[in-house]
């Protein structure tokens, strides 16, 4: 049974704003629970038989199991179907988990790993029409409309963020601004001069933007601009307020991840009170993240997704390291798809800086790049002018101590250029005293982070 | 001809050198001469002792490490024109000059100055040729 193209919908010649609060493109939001659960079923079961024959990880877990596509007869067995690690990307890396050819894959995106190769993932036009079916969903959640002026300063690039937002956006038939990460001075002149309504960046940087705005004199409160999509990194209500009443805008919470499909996977809606997730496509579960025992709706645990619909590279249940819960009740909007709590830890030692993912294994590559053996070393986290700032000290050892200036100096910008490398960040690297940073029985805390989420 | 300098790693924060010269102190180690070349963050001290075999043992076991460098300790005529000659020896033998600094002490009429050459036996070779004292440690530390 085929639904007709989403995308057809959004981008509605004939719909006019006061005819209807919510947009046409929204109606799967708002599909009956015994619709929506008998389509995540056909499509659960296409989706495994799928992967089932063509991605050789999956076949070999489900022999393991002595499991077989026909054996997933209801949605709640698919908690006899193995995990996916994220691992298994770097395992599989580039291409392995494809379930696609290649003549077929239309796009290739990647992120941050835990060492130094990206994670790889892919798109066949049928996904990316997904793709854009869910950002749209998004956006409209948000309120934003064909006529909004959106800018986007998401990453363009490999990074899922930039492109996500813009076909989406464009699909929606809104006039978008494709601004990219950096250049504080150019977004401003933008965000004034071409009447700007929807601002698409992280958080913090949507901060940094409005204090430079107001070191220049430009008042936000006068600008058009009345939404911002904010995502790619954790963010307290406490920051929510503070940009809702600097800049009088409503400050919406995009989730995504790449592994997953990239921005669109669950949107707040006008009550921000948790964020809907798209599980016609995306379907949810939590486990206990140590036994991998599937909790309850309402329970805390890690996010287990799968993606119901992805052609190039399913993933079956896959661990998000995200700590939260499902809410079922109800939402006031009127939407029937659960709900995820804004999320606030991890279950590993990932970090969020600016936006990038950053591994603690990862300064450890780069460090090793640079010297024969590891020193101590310690990541410091702060926040300055509402921008994470991230700061490496090493030890001093007999090993890399020079006795002359210029070579310390040249050892330190090593550093500093071989963390760039691995990671994408810039870092202060700061050289220190032998045997000053603490040393731990068990597992070195090789974390200070000292950023408050306020 | 060459005598052994030891350097260590500073952090610049307040303390931190007293605590070098402390260890040093408590094991009745003579500093002879030292410099201090700094940067924004960091700080490395060269210094020339009497027993930098010593010196070295009790530093490393108070947790500091400690580099040992050969330096080149040469005679320069205390007068107006005395570097400008030396480092025209220097130069012309082709040897460039890492860093210097100078000793406390006098040689007679010429002052006694620290050398880290690139090539410290070339530089030797000339500055010898050109009739200057280079001295080693029996010299230096009588």
């Amino acid at each position: 049974m085929k639904l007709p193209t989403e995308s057809a919908m959004s981008t509605c010649e004939f719909w006019n704003d006061a005819d209807s609060p919510v947009h046409p493109a929204s109606a799967p939001d708002f599909l009956p629970l015994p619709q929506l659960r008998a389509l995540q079923l056909h499509r659960l079961q296409v989706l495994v038989a799928r992967a089932h024959a063509h991605v050789p990880l999956v076949r070999q877990r489900m022999d393991e199991r002595g499991l077989r596509p026909e054996h997933i007869r209801t949605l709640s067995d698919i908690a006899k179907l193995p995990f996916s690690l994220k691992s298994d990307l770097r395992d599989h890396y580039p291409f392995g988990l494809f379930a696609s050819p290649m003549s077929d894959v239309v796009r290739l995106h990647a992120s941050s790993g835990t060492t130094g190769k990206p994670i790889v993932v892919a798109y066949t036009a049928g996904d990316i029409e997904v793709w854009k079916s869910v950002i749209v969903r998004s956006l409209a959640a948000a309120g934003v409309r064909r006529g909004d002026i959106i800018q986007n300063c998401y990453g363009y690039g490999l990074f899922t963020g930039g492109l996500g937002l813009h076909y989406g956006a464009e699909a929606m038939g809104a006039t978008v601004i494709p601004m990219s990460g950096g250049n504080t001075d150019r977004q401003i002149m933008v965000m004034k001069d071409f009447g700007v309504t929807v601002v698409c960046c992280t958080p913090s940087y949507f901060l940094h933007l409005a204090d430079e705005a107001q070191k220049q004199g430009v008042d936000l409160h006068a600008l058009p601009v009345r939404v911002g999509i904010f995502g790619a990194e954790p963010w307290s209500d406490g920051m929510r307020q503070r940009i809702q009443s600097l800049a009088n805008i409503r400050a919406q919470d995009i989730y995504g991840l790449s592994e997953i499909i990239g921005p669109g996977v669950a949107m707040d809606c006008a009550c921000q009170c948790g964020l809907h997730i798209f599980e016609d496509h995306f379907y949810p579960e939590i486990i206990d993240p140590n036994t991998g025992e599937v909790l309850p709706d309402g329970a805390t645990g890690e996010l287990v997704l799968t993606t119901l619909s992805k052609e190039a590279m399913p993933m079956i249940r896959y661990r998000t390291r995200d700590l939260s819960r499902l809410l079922a009740e109800p939402c006031a909007c009127g939407r029937t798809l659960r709900r995820l709590q804004r999320i606030s830890a991890r279950s590993d030692d990932m970090l969020i800086i600016r936006g990038v993912n950053l591994y603690p294994s990862q300064i450890e590559t780069a460090l090793l790049s640079v010297e024969a053996a590891l020193p101590h070393y310690q990541i410091v986290l702060t926040r300055e002018a509402d921008l994470d700032q991230l700061e490496v000290q090493v030890e001093i050892t007999a090993a890399n101590f020079t006795d002359e200036v210029k070579s310390l100096e040249r050892l330190q910008k090593g550093i500093a250029d071989a963390i760039e490398h691995v990671t994408g960040l810039r870092a202060r690297v700061h050289l220190v005293e032998p045997n000053t940073l603490k040393r731990s029985e068990g597992k070195a805390k090789r974390v200070m982070d000292l950023r408050k989420m306020s | 001809m060459k005598i052994q300098q030891l350097s260590l790693f500073l952090e610049n924060k307040p303390g931190h050198l007293s605590a070098i010269c402390r260890a040093l102190a408590d094991a009745r180690i003579n500093i002879v001469t030292l410099s201090l070349a700094d940067t924004q963050q960091f700080g490395i001290v060269r210094l020339i002792v009497e027993e930098w075999q010593r010196a070295r043992d009790v530093l490393e076991k108070s947790g500091f490490v400690v580099h040992v460098r050969e330096v080149v300790a040469a005679t320069v005529p205390d007068r107006a024109g005395g570097m400008l000659e030396t480092l025209d020896v220097v130069q012309k033998a082709g040897v460039n000059i890492e860093y210097m600094y100078a000793f406390t002490c006098k040689r007679g009429n010429n002052a006694v100055v620290v050398f880290r050459f690139d090539d410290p036996d070339k530089a030797i070779a000339a500055l010898k040729a050109a009739g200057q004292e280079v001295l080693g440690s029996n010299e230096l530390f009588s």
